[in-house]
């Protein structure tokens, strides 16, 4: 018989209050629910005496707070409805492997394998609700593809004596090798490439995302073998060839590109700017590891890494997003020998939470797509708890919002880590896995989790997509064998080379290390897994989280197995490097995988992609439109300051650790008004001054008109922020991740050779060389609409630019907000015509029911902006500047009065000054790039101006504490606002989050 | 300072600041050493070459089945023995965050932690208004300092608060003092009960509380640096210490 535990706070529980909360913002259904009481179970089939039950339950409660109750149930005496969630077999649950070490170390006895602790929670409803009431809170409460719902109600509860147990076990039929046949039909060799290898019912394992072109490959390679393929090889091959880590339309000729994009503009634009700085040269290892490396002071290096987890998120946004933060901290960790993560970055593309347009993957309309708010609550949740619990701080990230992101959601996720120069004497960055070297597997144990994810996330998202590509993470077992690693083993030498276990799993980790020594065996048999009956294949590509592989040296083994043992981490020699030219893997005795090094790694074959011109659909507003909106101008204000890309996301900043390790210089939020910032200090060595700054530009709207100047824009913006803050413009390296659609399309090819063009000249002109970056080319998503009519929805060619920089001294960092009255102010940069795609023509549109793209799309003049961000930098250094910010969303409107309600203290601006045949709605809203907003004491007017000369500085106006903001043109006065009614608007859009 | 501190900070399991914590002792001029749990465990001995001994914040265990718990159980199943000895000796202790809960968890510090009001981890400042006189807070009377948690919502019956009361075990209570006024924020970050911060135990000297003081050691972590910098600084050297540093100063003098 199974044994339950049941726990419930008998001191107040916030989290009732909260479930309660969110219940009543479903509508109709939760309106009648008046409280909401949890409980949490344990459940385990493990026999346990009455004692021992009695000594679990004491270690897992807390009397002077909760409650305990063993094998009977436990909840309030008067509710309607009971809810238990709990997960479905194989999904990770942490508390409940939490609760059996518990268990165990309580009562000094091991569990025999398999025997777990399965946790689940209950949720009693008191009210008046129906039972479809409850059918749609319960929804809300669980997500069908990890979790698992069970619902009864008052007398059913009663009559049955509780919720009764579940035991959610893994039982799988035991997986065996099979044979794929590829001489087939093109027909059929598609289908087999869409919906993967067949099995022995007649349905399909999931989709390989391979083409007719590379079935064919493979058909030819194993023709000369002479036999065929296993399901293992082809799986594997899968993984490897897949355009998720293979980069295919990067790497493919497009049009008269023969070395193809990636080569012509991002590895191309590094290597110019390398050969340009010479001795000033500050990269260290680009495009070649897991993460960019560059210098940091004489004896340090930092990294930087930025990944997107945008399939993920869309099916399961907390699991989605939390595997995209950890994964990403593992790319640091698998970088060089290991560097330790320091700091974490969230960017996050959504469609407005308040956007109820309902989506189905199927036709018969049963898989629906997550309502928008559970995706952005979800996937924020994510990287709150995968961040925190690394204690890794989050000092700043950026949301953008846009009902294109419906279908898809981007989340990129980024970790910057810190490693010294040299480890034993050795260059860190330098790592060879030598024949003969075990290959060892660290981390968490494999199961069916994550299986396809790279193959899947090359696909669009469809009533195809796999469950099985979700996965949930465990940020602790990560951090102990993080820990164990960057902490101590790299520093005593115990391995010779490191690598994480992402996409493709250990096929793909030991593949590609496995190139350092030219060979591999892996005996598949030995790899720890969750459960017992995985087929060879789905061990050998699953995803499962929290893995890492390394080559370490036999005579190494037995001390790092012990360390590794001492921290509470597995770690396994599966196999051995070799020099054989071959990747060789067994199950038990057999062969099962047997491949050639060159074919795995390149025998991929080469596509000609051909790209086709297109321009954009321009739709402007007249000048009568806009004129009329130019006289309400307090209106307008106040309604850009309170639209999703412009006010405040505090909800998301105040619930990342940003103060962790004790390295925050500034903090996410900046002033008195808590203002979010665009960039961020941080100091890694707190006994030194140097810091590093980071930042990001991304501006897709900007796509609408035109690609190439959006990709221009986007690194402006990002090395714009980071001046702005502090940076030194000279020691800028930059990041790129290009989140396209559609990429199968000439039309959507050629927008993308624009912005990797654009992408070469300005990393050259801005000598910012790129040192790492990420695709992820099908973010479109194909299903139905509510009258099971076709949909698709593709994401606008999205570019993120991160930046990554270095300030000499962190004392005389510069934010956003004014900081006194009296202070001047000064707009740096010129201003344009250029309101096209930006946030004003979101907001007309808005207003006027139309879409609006406008006319002119800002562009970037990078000779002109670079001699103004040295100038301004020596301002900087020079401590001239109290606040300073780069203009962004919404042009200088929003960007004076973000400062003002940062410093909570009022303005007089004058416009006039600006110069130029400008309207007032271009002067305030114009997102003309290269602009950055400063203010400086009196006293040091005269130095501010002798540093800037050369450059178009405008001082526009004064800081006053008035507490408001009053705008003129000349005479004329444009808008009057109270800093109350700003402040309110600036954080209204969210303040229900 | 000439100090004869010498600090044990525990590792593992997902605690997660001994780095800066050990940073902020060494910097008062105590020496001190990282050492992992399981390492205690297995050679307990080592505990009397030490006179402070510190639980750091983290994530210990992921706060699964309750913060601190798994942690403080494993603690009482291996190590209960020694750590009692240890305090009973004049030594000092300090659990900041997750350690504050491990030693409830434990039955060092009485109370409990509950989940943030609000149900959310958050990261703010807070403001601390200082009422008991143990040594960890000589001369402190009012402190801002960094908290970041999803349950510290401390919680104790009434017979304990009285008890707590009585014998001034209090740490202090959250106020809108300098922090919480200048950003607008409001004094008690998360619920707790009648706005405790922390309690003490053994004449003070065993200390937990959820505000990180060595998150605060440079005047370059406080949240409004810059602007001092600007208006109370503005043209003058700007100070180089922050608000937390004081504690640690204080338990290297206990030990001068």
């Amino acid at each position: 018989m199974a044994h339950q535990i049941h726990v419930c706070y008998t001191a107040e529980d916030g989290r009732g209050a909260s479930a309660l909360s969110d219940i009543h913002a479903l509508g109709k259904s939760g309106k009648g629910v008046e409280n909401v009481t949890l409980t949490d179970t344990y459940t385990t089939e493990v026999k346990l005496s009455t004692v021992d039950l009695k000594k679990a339950a004491d270690a897992l409660h807390t009397p002077l707070s909760q409650t305990v109750a063993i094998d009977k149930p436990l909840g309030p005496t008067e509710f309607s409805y009971a809810v238990e969630v709990g997960f479905l077999p194989g999904v990770t649950d942490n508390v409940g492997a939490t609760a059996k070490e518990t268990i165990q170390d309580v009562l000094k006895r091991s569990f025999k394998d398999g025997e777990m602790v399965f946790f689940s929670r209950i949720y009693f409803l008191e009210g008046k609700i129906t039972k479809q009431d409850v059918m749609h809170i319960a929804e809300s409460l669980h997500n069908p593809l990890i979790q698992r719902v069970k619902i009864k109600s008052f007398a059913q509860y009663k009559k049955e004596r509780g919720m009764g147990t579940t035991l959610p076990k893994v039982k799988l039929p035991a997986g065996k090798v099979s044979l794929v046949d590829l001489y087939v039909s093109d027909e059929e060799l598609a289908v087999l490439g869409k919906k993967g290898v067949k099995n022995a019912d007649g349905t399909h394992r999931g989709p390989l995302g391979l083409g007719i072109d590379e079935l064919k490959a493979m058909r030819s390679y194993f023709h000369r073998k002479g036999r065929l393929p296993t399901d293992v090889e082809i799986e594997a091959l899968a993984q490897t060839w897949s355009e998720h880590c293979k980069h295919t339309i990067f790497a493919n000729p497009l049009d008269e590109i023969t070395e193809g994009i990636y080569k012509r503009y991002i590895k191309q634009a590094t290597k110019d700017v390398r050969k340009k700085k010479g001795k000033d040269d500050f990269c260290v290892s680009v495009f070649s590891d897991n993460s960019g490396v560059i210098k940091f002071d004489k004896d340090t290096y930092i990294t930087h890494k930025v990944e997107t987890h945008n399939s993920p998120s869309a099916l399961d946004p907390f699991g989605g997003a939390i595997t995209g933060i950890v994964g990403v901290n593992r790319d640091t960790i698998g970088t060089g020998l290991g560097a330790k993560p320091l700091l974490n970055i969230y960017g996050y593309c959504f469609a407005d939470p308040a956007d109820k347009t309902r989506l189905f993957r199927d036709k018969d309309k049963t898989e629906e797509l997550l309502p928008a708010k559970r995706i952005m609550d979800g996937v924020i949740e994510g990287v709150n708890v995968g961040g925190n619990q690394s204690g890794i701080p989050t000092p700043q990230g950026f949301t953008y919002f846009e009902p294109r992101y419906r279908g898809k959601p981007l989340v990129f996720v980024g970790t910057i880590g810190v490693m010294p120069k040299t480890v034993k004497g050795k260059p860190s960055c330098e790592k060879q896995a030598r024949s003969g070297d075990y290959i060892v597997m660290v981390g968490g144990r494999v199961g069916l989790d994550g299986i396809h994810g790279a193959t899947f996330s090359s696909e669009a998202l469809d009533s195809g997509s796999p469950a099985t590509a979700v996965q949930i993470g465990d940020a602790i077992t990560q951090k102990k064998f993080s820990d164990a690693i960057v902490k101590e083993a790299r520093d005593q030498g115990l391995y010779s080379s490191i690598t994480d276990n992402g996409a493709g799993g250990l096929s793909s980790s030991v593949g590609e290390m496995a190139e350092e020594s030219g060979g591999c065996e892996v005996w598949l048999d030995k790899v720890p897994v969750k459960y017992p009956g995985l087929a060879p294949w789905e061990i050998w590509i699953s995803e499962s989280q929290e893995r890492m592989s390394l080559a370490v040296p036999k005579s190494k083994w037995p001390a790092f197995k012990k360390l590794m043992e001492a921290r509470g981490s597995e770690a396994t020699v599966i196999g051995e490097f070799t020099d054989s030219g071959k990747c060789t893997v067994r199950y038990n005795d057999e062969v099962v995988l047997d491949l050639d090094m060159d074919f795995m790694h390149d025998g991929n074959p080469v596509h000609m992609l051909e790209s086709k011109e297109v321009a954009p659909e321009v739709t402007a507003p007249t000048d009568a439109t806009l004129r009329k909106h130019e006289r309400k101008m307090n209106k307008t204000l106040l309604s850009m300051l309170a639209r999703a890309n412009v006010g405040s996301t505090e909800f998301i900043s105040s619930q990342y650790d940003h103060e962790v390790q004790g390295v925050s210089v500034t903090k996410p939020l900046h002033g008195r008004g808590r203002v979010n910032a665009t960039a961020s200090v941080s100091r890694p060595h707190t006994d030194t001054k140097k810091g590093i700054v980071l930042s990001q530009g991304l501006c897709p709207s900007y796509s609408d008109l035109d690609t190439y100047h959006m990709a221009a824009s986007a690194i402006d913006q990002a090395i714009r922020n980071a001046v702005a803050i502090g940076a030194d413009p000279e020691h800028i390296a930059l990041l790129d991740n290009f989140c396209w659609c559609s990429s199968d399309k000439p039309e959507r090819l050629y927008e993308l050779k624009r912005s990797a063009e654009a992408c070469y000249d300005y990393a050259v002109a801005y000598e910012a060389p790129f040192i790492s970056g990420k695709d992820s080319m099908f973010n479109d998503f194909k299903g139905f609409d509510t009258k099971g009519r076709p949909v698709k929805i593709s994401v606008p060619p999205t570019l993120l630019i991160s930046s990554i920089a270095v300030i000499e001294d962190v004392s005389k960092s510069v934010t956003l907000d004014f900081k006194h009255s009296g202070d001047l102010i000064y707009l740096l940069g010129d201003t344009n015509a250029e309101l096209g795609a930006g946030e004003y023509m979101a907001y007309l549109s808005g207003e006027e029911k139309k879409e609006y793209t406008g006319e002119h799309v800002p562009e970037v003049d990078a000779k002109a902006n670079r001699a103004l961000f040295k100038k301004y930098h020596r301002a900087v250094e020079k401590e001239l500047v109290a606040s300073g910010v780069a203009l962004d969303r919404g042009g200088l409107g929003m960007t004076l009065l973000k400062s003002a309600i940062g410093g909570q203290l009022g303005a007089a601006v004058n416009l006039k000054r600006m110069g130029g045949q400008l309207t007032n709605t271009e002067r305030l809203f114009s997102e003309s790039n290269g602009r950055i907003l400063a203010t400086v004491a009196p006293e040091h007017q005269a130095a501010f101006e002798r540093t800037m000369k050369g450059s178009s500085a405008e001082r526009i106006g004064v800081v006053a504490d008035t507490k408001e903001v009053l705008i003129m043109n000349g005479k004329e006065g444009i808008a009057e606002l109270s800093l109350s009614s700003l402040t309110r608007a600036y954080r209204s859009k969210f303040k229900n989050s | 300072m000439k100090t004869k501190a010498n600090v044990l900070v525990v590792s593992g399991y997902g605690l997660n600041c001994e780095e800066e914590t050990l940073r902020a002792f060494t910097q008062v001029g105590c020496k001190g050493d990282i050492i992992h749990l399981n390492d205690l465990i297995e050679t307990p001995g080592i505990l009397k070459h030490y006179n402070i001994l510190a639980f750091p914040g983290g994530f210990s265990y992921g706060d699964d089945t309750g913060s601190g718990r798994a942690y403080g159980n494993k603690i009482k199943n291996n190590l209960k023995k020694e750590i009692l000895a240890f305090v009973k000796r004049d030594t000092l202790v300090l659990g900041i965050c997750n350690g504050f809960q491990i030693l409830t968890q434990i039955g060092l510090l009485p109370g409990t932690l509950l989940h943030n009001e609000q149900a959310r981890y958050i990261d703010r400042w807070v403001d601390v208004k200082v009422e008991s006189d143990s040594p960890w807070l000589k001369g402190i009377k009012e402190v801002s300092l960094p908290i970041a948690h999803g349950e510290g919502r401390y919680y104790i019956d009434e017979k304990g608060k009285k008890k707590l009361e009585n014998e001034k075990a209090i740490v202090g209570r959250y106020i809108k003092g300098e922090i919480a006024n200048w950003s607008l924020l409001s004094a008690n970050p998360n619920g707790s009960l009648d706005d405790i911060v922390g309690v003490t135990a053994f004449e003070g000297r065993v200390l937990g509380m959820m505000p990180h003081p060595e998150r605060a050691i440079s005047f370059l972590q406080l949240p409004h640096w810059t602007y001092l910098k600007e208006t109370e600084y503005r043209g003058e050297k700007l100070p180089s210490e922050g608000s937390g540093l004081r504690m640690f100063k204080n338990a290297a003098k206990y030990f001068a």
